[in-house]
């Protein structure tokens, strides 16, 4: 590179010199080898994508896009359609999203409008950050233990009170959507909540002193000029808590009572496309594999699809508070 | 009082009633609508959020009851028992959760890394960084049972057998993104002041990196390693059909191993009480295990410079 | 302040006030384009051995993007492009031939902001010298240094703590220190004060002036008594407006008595006068 050279302008005492030939190659491979990483990212996913859609090729060509209307996951049969557990995904994950959306946007909001003095709403942070560590078995393990036996009375008086209404129209015998559903707000909550509250910390304090300067209650600037302003990134928040929600597996396997049925009961026991993986896989033979390959390429277009949104909604978001500045 | 006198009071009264209807009352009237639902949202956002700090704590008091309880040095080390078998441990659940963790952060850490260096330093705004920086955003909310079926599809066909190897690259595939992530942002947050001042000394870009981001962004870097140590112990969906499980330690990367995770899924579901109690045990040591590198992440995160 | 009076180079210790022998950079600018935008144009710069050669200006009249354009820090600014030359000892630095990475190493840079590492005050001053692989006694070199930028006496007794840890203006001389450890040819100061206080300011000038027995100095900044106190030779920067946008270029340069006191352009006495700003 340096084919000019500054040596015999040095002064005496100057240790200044073109940096070594070891430098350069370093310099090079360095560079070369970060390259070569970001793009080993895109292939991965590029690979995860085709290495599952390939797998799931014949499966695809001898089931057609029935597979995702039929009911009936029968391997001696060699009929297979994940009807219910898309169905179950997609309702477990809308309770979920329904319960946890709720109680993470009002945990964001007393996190960041001044409810809790700075060191306590710190702690109460951590609380909930350290409800996202608990590992997903965990969860489940006590879903089984304790959510279910404490659920369950409740369950079967609103069943024998309010038998009619489709929501209760079973009782609850152990594992159920309920117990499912409400392990996935939990889940889901500090994803929302966190989110919700980057979003909300995000409105520029300006915007707060001029909707108390109006003189707003606490609620009116929160309902009226905070949610609005941060709208877009709390809607983000539920979009990406939502696309957790679908692929979470081991607690829903443990919870949902790995039933192909539809129904609209809470308490009726259910089936996920991720637990039908966790729970199917291990022991499955060459045909039910196929299928399963199928079933998995279903889960990563729907949740690919949802975090794109997300994302999207997110960087939106973002875009929007930077232009304003 | 003489007549004049009452005339003055009585027009200093009018007077005063006149001020009073301009002047508005300024006193808390918690009672009157506005304050009023301010008060009850108050109230239930109070609930909501003591209502959501309950299941942790109810985890953590379950965790130490029925996990503490069982706790010895005999479930720490022994292998796990048999249907009617009293007693027993998950000792080759530790060992095998704490390899292919190991595994997984010896795999994606490096790359992580310099995919970061690249992100953050040596092209930012380029089109593959940005491909790359969203598609490491739509990798963490990748399902991780996804990650098993690709390892599965890759690397158990190919070697014929669940295998130690197979948990930790599908462990690394899901750590992958966390760890891109964390150290972009903590390279980014390194003070522009102090590249420029390391290329005004003649660093090359690559010195510039080694000498001055890396170091300075090193405890960034490493909370966001912490974090995804601590996500990957306690995943174990994508262990089910990589690494599967084992009754016995471990003697090779190349056979099927055991973890906590996997431990604990397996022995909820059995009808007995001595397995039941180990799940809880499990429980216990592998929250702990988060726990610590969760802690960890937020004392090196802490510290700054 | 009054470190150590003989402090750096060998023999060059001569009479203080500087002898003009040699122009040690010459910069003949024609153009500087971020993008489409032009910055500066027509600017020819020799850079006198020994002597502080001060950039004033109004702001936005580019005397700082001329300053980074002679040791190619800009060329970090992807829409950077440079028309001309920069001739250092009578080679052009932008030949295409020469890696701007080698240029920075033979002219030191002290910008704006006071910019320690994060590391300590001893790791900062040895960074460069590590980086050129010296392989004599460091110590005594890091000893060397943080006298001859007046700042030894401060920080002998810490020097394992952060550089971070230092005031302002102690940060400031320690950035000195850390580009002069290595003795490079030329040092650029960006508005080396800008972020200090006037005490720090002062102690900094002094030290300046101290460097320039062993050093050829460019020294841009916005403090016109700065540049009477300190520079031997001025430049005045102006903005021309009249192409619609802001470009900068040289309008004087002299002696720095001769800029404040008599310049010939009408533009240069209203500025030095205060009328415009």
């Amino acid at each position: 590179m340096a084919s000019v050279s500054f040596e015999q302008l040095k002064r005496s005492d100057s240790v200044s010199g073109p940096p070594s030939s070891g430098d350069y190659t370093l310099d090079r491979g360095f560079r070369a080898v970060a390259w070569a990483s970001a793009a080993l990212i895109l292939v991965l996913v590029a690979y995860i994508v085709l290495e599952i859609g390939g797998k799931a090729m014949p499966a695809i060509s001898q089931y057609g896009l029935g597979f995702l209307t039929t009911t009936e996951w029968n391997v001696q049969a060699e009929r297979f359609g994940i009807l219910p557990q898309i169905w179950g995904t997609l309702y477990s994950s809308l309770l979920a999203l329904l319960l946890g959306g709720l109680f993470g946007i009002a945990i964001a909001i007393f996190l960041t409008q001044d409810f809790l003095p700075p060191r306590l709403a710190a702690v109460f942070r951590t609380i909930i950050e350290l409800l996202a560590a608990i590992p997903s078995v965990v969860f489940g393990l006590w879903g089984i233990y304790v959510l279910i036996p404490l659920l369950r009375p409740v369950a079967n008086w609103l069943h024998d009170v309010a038998g009619g209404i489709p929501f209760f129209s079973t009782s609850l015998s152990g594992p159920g959507l309920a117990p499912a559903a409400l392990v996935l707000a939990i889940m889901i909550l500090p994803t929302v909540a966190s989110i919700s509250v980057d979003a909300l910390r995000q409105i520029p304090y300006k915007v707060k002193e001029a909707a108390y300067g109006m003189g707003t209650t606490r609620w009116e600037a929160i309902l009226k000029v905070m949610l609005p302003t941060a709208a877009s990134g709390i809607l983000a928040a539920l979009v990406l808590g939502f696309g957790r929600a679908l692929g979470e597996t081991m607690a829903l396997a443990m919870l949902i009572g790995n039933s192909n049925q539809i129904s609209l009961s809470l308490f009726a026991p259910a089936n996920t496309l991720a637990a039908l993986l966790a729970s199917s896989f291990p022991e499955a033979g060459q045909v039910e594999i196929r299928a399963l390959m199928y079933a998995a390429l279903a889960l990563l277009a729907i949740t690919l699809i949802v975090n794109a949104v997300g994302l999207a909604v997110m960087k939106f978001a973002t875009r929007k508070f930077e232009a304003e500045r | 009082m003489s007549a004049p006198d009452l005339a003055v009071e009585s027009n200093l009264r009018a007077l005063s009633q006149q001020a009073d209807r301009r002047r508005p009352s300024l006193q808390r009237a918690p009672l009157e609508g506005r304050a009023l639902r301010s008060g009850i949202l108050t109230g239930l956002t109070w609930i909501a959020a003591l209502l959501a700090a309950v299941p942790l704590f109810s985890v953590i008091y379950m965790l130490f009851v029925e996990g503490g309880s069982r706790l010895s040095w005999e479930t720490l080390t022994a292998l796990p028992p048999s249907a009617f078998d009293l007693g027993g441990g998950f000792g080759n659940a530790i060992v095998g959760t704490v390899v292919m963790v190991g595994i997984a952060t010896l795999i994606s850490v490096p790359l992580g890394i310099l995919a970061a260096v690249y992100l953050a330093i040596l092209e930012p705004d380029s089109r593959l960084a940005d491909t790359v920086r969203f598609l490491a955003k739509v990798l963490t909310g990748f399902p991780s049972i996804l990650a098993g079926v690709f390892v599965y599809a890759v690397m158990v066909v190919t070697m014929k057998t669940y295998s130690a190897l197979a948990g930790g690259v599908a462990l690394a595939v899901l750590m992958l993104p966390t760890v891109v992530l964390a150290a972009e942002q903590a390279m980014a947050m390194v003070p522009k002041k102090m590249k420029d001042a390391a290329y005004g000394m003649g660093c090359t870009r690559t010195q510039v990196i080694l000498k001055v981001v890396l170091p300075t962004g090193a405890s960034g870097i490493l909370t966001g390693v912490m974090l995804a140590i601590a996500g990957a112990a306690g995943n174990s969906a994508p262990l089910l059909f990589t690494a599967l499980f084992s009754d016995y330690y471990l003697s090779s990367l190349t056979e099927p191993t055991a973890s906590l995770a996997i431990l604990i899924f397996n022995f909820s579901g059995m009808p007995y009480d001595n397995q039941i109690q180990l799940a809880w045990a499990a429980s216990l040591v592998l929250v702990l295990i988060v726990l610590a590198f969760n802690i960890l992440a937020r004392l090196i995160g802490r510290q700054k410079y | 302040m009054h470190a150590n009076p003989k402090m750096t180079a060998a023999g060059a210790s001569t009479a203080p006030a500087p002898v003009g022998n040699g122009v040690v950079m010459d910069c003949q600018l024609q153009k500087v384009f971020y993008g489409d935008f032009l910055a500066v144009r027509d600017s020819s710069l020799p850079l006198e051995k020994n002597k502080i050669t001060g950039f004033i200006g109004p702001s936005g009249c580019g005397k700082s993007t001329v300053l980074r354009s002679l040791n190619r820090m800009n060329d970090l600014i992807p829409a950077f492009r440079f028309e001309g030359k920069v001739t250092y000892h009578g080679q052009d630095i932008y030949d295409k031939k020469v890696d701007p990475v080698v240029v920075r190493r033979y002219i030191g840079m002290v910008f704006q902001q006071p910019n320690p590492f994060a590391m300590s005050i001893y790791d900062n001053v040895a960074f460069g010298l590590r980086l050129n692989g010296f392989k004599g006694n460091l110590d005594e070199r890091v000893e060397k240094a943080l006298q001859g930028a007046a700042c030894w006496n401060e920080v002998k007794d810490k020097l394992k703590n952060s550089g971070l840890s230092l005031s302002g203006g102690q940060q400031q001389r320690l950035c000195i220190a850390r580009a002069i450890a290595t003795e490079p040819d030329v040092l650029l100061m960006d508005e080396p004060c800008s972020a200090l206080d006037p005490i720090a300011t002062r102690r900094v000038e002094e030290l300046m002036v101290e460097l320039k027995e062993n050093y050829t100095i460019a020294l841009v900044t916005h403090n016109m008594q700065q540049a009477m106190r300190v520079a031997d030779t001025t430049a005045f920067f102006g903005v021309d407006i009249s192409q619609g946008s802001r470009t900068g270029y040289l309008v004087e340069m002299g002696p720095t008595k001769k800029v404040f006191e008599e310049p010939e352009q009408q533009l240069t006495r209203e500025y030095v006068r205060g009328e415009f700003s």
